[in-house]
């Protein structure tokens, strides 16, 4: 490890502490706000580890985190809280195994199409497995409050920075970042491109999951039209690539700016956010297409940075 | 019986749709995510000329066609040729207007729920049952499926034995090489792109003749528009035919059988069985 790496490991320890204090010393506002934001970072960053080195453009967190919160509202009268989560990530993990299996071997627009529906075919399967079974919504009535909550997604994303990084710096990583480069390349140089991206995308899918195992006190009733709301999948994705997938710290610089103005929007004019969503989307393509992390290295570049 | 003709009717107006983006990504190498908005503003003129002018929606056509030509061109000359000039490769192109179109897809969806409101649209046109076979079926079904079968034909006679449909073929099989040979493929795009989004604005109007439409439904359209150009391989008309009926006959039955809140999964099955076995499309061939 070098001093550099030292340093930014320190950095990252020091920020995440800081990030712990927010309950203590916050309001109950800002919790609230710091739990949405909480739970954006972990699903934008741990999506942005697989997209952003394959470009493989993933919808399908929406169906990871409903599946995470059924696992809560199925388990939790039974079983210890904090086993919810580690099954729910388990569960993802293997859902996007499957799909990964089916979709990454043949090219990305395929993946796209795949993912785009997934959320709402699990949607209409679990709906119709109530209807046949009698169940219809669950009630989550957990003694948790939002500060645990809140807690808990930190150490989730503290996980996915963790894991980030250290996929980064492993033999993985490195397929992965000449499969991005050129895919031919890569068959040619002997890597089996399917099964890297396979055993990456099951890191999306474990985190996303485990983020809706944890959120689902928070929306004390869970039925499938909520839990499996696509419009997620389109939040992570912009939030992600608005900051910028190629640092590891560059989806924090979409979710917070965005989030606030989501906020903003959806209490002035709630009937507008489809279109921001739209108007986002179009600006990443058309005038920020390496998000604020691009636009941060051109400013260096030209401003004369150390590098 | 009757959930094969049921199935076979809906496939038609299907096939209009999926042919629609099948010339956009197959033509103009444009994957329109924002394709079933265009199905949905499509729906909703015809909803609107019929309910605030009595004008039968079929005759509405003649109006809508033309316009989401228009709308349609503009659209790939001022957003989508930029991305495709700065393209470096196929992929990267691919990814970008994935993106653009998504923005397109949500600012339409903005801007059609803030003119319509969120609520639902239908209207009751043709709605009188129709004998056949023993069991009835309602005319505007039928008709929506004999116009549906007259366009995709005249599609089909043009892309085949015209000229200028040569020259799409030429650019569908590869745009470099129909450079080399004199096509302006630029032009070739556009007008692919523009016909694409005429023929589902219109396969829109037909739709809604017999469908409940809201402003956000447009996603579910292009989903199954998407399946049915993989599964009958991109590019290929005939396979896209094929592929619509055999969804829309897998939809009804899984509706009428197991339960009508499934038609998705439905989609899905064949979506699945089509990655498995066939990813090429059903007449496509393995690439070597």
């Amino acid at each position: 490890m070098s001093t550099r790496e030292i340093r930014n490991l320190i950095v990252s320890a020091l920020l995440i502490g800081l990030c712990c204090l927010l309950p203590v010393y916050g309001s109950p506002y800002w919790l609230t706000m710091g739990t949405t934001i909480a739970m954006y970072a972990v699903l934008s960053t741990s999506w942005a580890l697989f997209s952003g080195p394959t470009h493989y453009i993933s919808l399908a967190t929406a169906a990871f985190f409903g599946v995470g919160t059924f696992v809560t509202g199925l388990g939790f009268q039974d079983l210890p809280f904090w086993t919810l989560p580690v099954i729910a990530a388990a569960l993802g993990a293997v859902l996007a195994a499957l799909v990964g299996m089916v979709t990454l071997r043949l090219s990305g627009v395929y993946f796209v199409i795949f993912t785009l529906g997934l959320a709402e075919m699990v949607r209409q399967v679990v709906t119709w497995v109530q209807n046949q079974t009698g169940h219809r919504g669950m009630y989550v009535l957990t003694s948790l409050t939002e500060r645990e909550i809140y807690w808990m997604l930190i150490a989730l994303a503290s996980l996915v920075f963790l894991a980030g990084w250290l996929i980064g710096r492993s033999k993985l990583g490195f397929a992965l970042r000449i499969i991005g480069n050129d895919e031919t390349v890569a068959k040619h140089s002997g890597i089996d491109t399917a099964l890297a991206k396979v055993l990456l995308f099951m890191v999306p899918g474990a985190a996303a999951a485990a983020t809706g195992a944890i959120l689902a006190p928070r929306y004390i009733y869970i039925e499938p039209s909520t839990a499996f709301a696509p419009l997620l999948s389109f939040q992570v994705v912009i939030m992600a690539l608005l900051g910028g997938t190629g640092r590891l710290w560059g989806p924090i610089a979409g979710v917070i700016p965005f989030t606030l103005l989501w906020e903003a929007i959806t209490r002035q004019a709630p009937n507008q956010t489809l279109l921001l969503l739209g108007l986002a989307f179009l600006l990443i393509v058309y005038v920020l297409p390496g998000g604020f992390v691009g636009l941060w290295d051109r400013l260096r570049r030209r401003y004369g940075g150390n590098q | 019986m009757f959930i094969l003709i049921t199935g076979l009717l809906l496939g038609g107006t299907y096939a209009l749709i999926a042919m629609g983006l099948n010339l956009q990504y197959g033509v103009a190498r444009i994957m329109n995510l924002a394709n079933g908005e265009m199905l949905v503003a499509g729906g909703f003129a015809a909803f609107w000329v019929y309910t605030a002018g009595q004008v039968n929606p079929i005759a509405a056509l003649i109006v809508v066609a033309p316009l989401a030509f228009a709308v349609n061109w503009v659209l790939y000359r001022v957003m989508l040729q930029p991305l495709v000039t700065r393209a470096k490769n196929r992929g990267q192109l691919e990814t970008d207007s994935i993106l653009a179109t998504f923005g397109m897809s949500f600012a339409f969806v903005g801007v059609m729920t803030w003119v319509f409101g969120g609520g639902y649209f239908n209207y009751a046109f043709l709605a009188q049952p129709f004998e056949m076979f023993g069991s009835s079926y309602a005319q505007n079904r039928i008709v929506a499926f004999l116009i549906a079968t007259v366009i995709a034909a005249a599609l089909w006679l043009w892309l085949t034995y015209s000229r200028a449909g040569l020259r799409m073929r030429a650019v569908a099989v590869n745009p470099r090489s129909a450079r080399l040979v004199g096509i302006d493929v630029k032009a070739t795009s556009a007008l692919a792109f523009a016909l694409g989004g005429a023929i589902t604005a219109t396969g829109g109007s037909l739709i809604s003749m017999f469908f409940t439409l809201d402003a956000s439904v447009g996603v579910l359209f292009t989903m199954k528009a998407l399946i049915i150009v993989i599964m009958g391989g991109v590019g290929d008309i005939r396979g896209t035919i094929i592929a619509a009926l055999i969804l829309g006959i897998a939809e009804t039955a899984v509706a009428r059988l197991i339960d009508p809140g499934l038609t998705l999964a439905a989609a899905y099955f064949l979506f699945l069985a089509v990655l498995l076995f066939r990813p090429q499309g059903l007449f496509g061939k393995k690439p070597t």
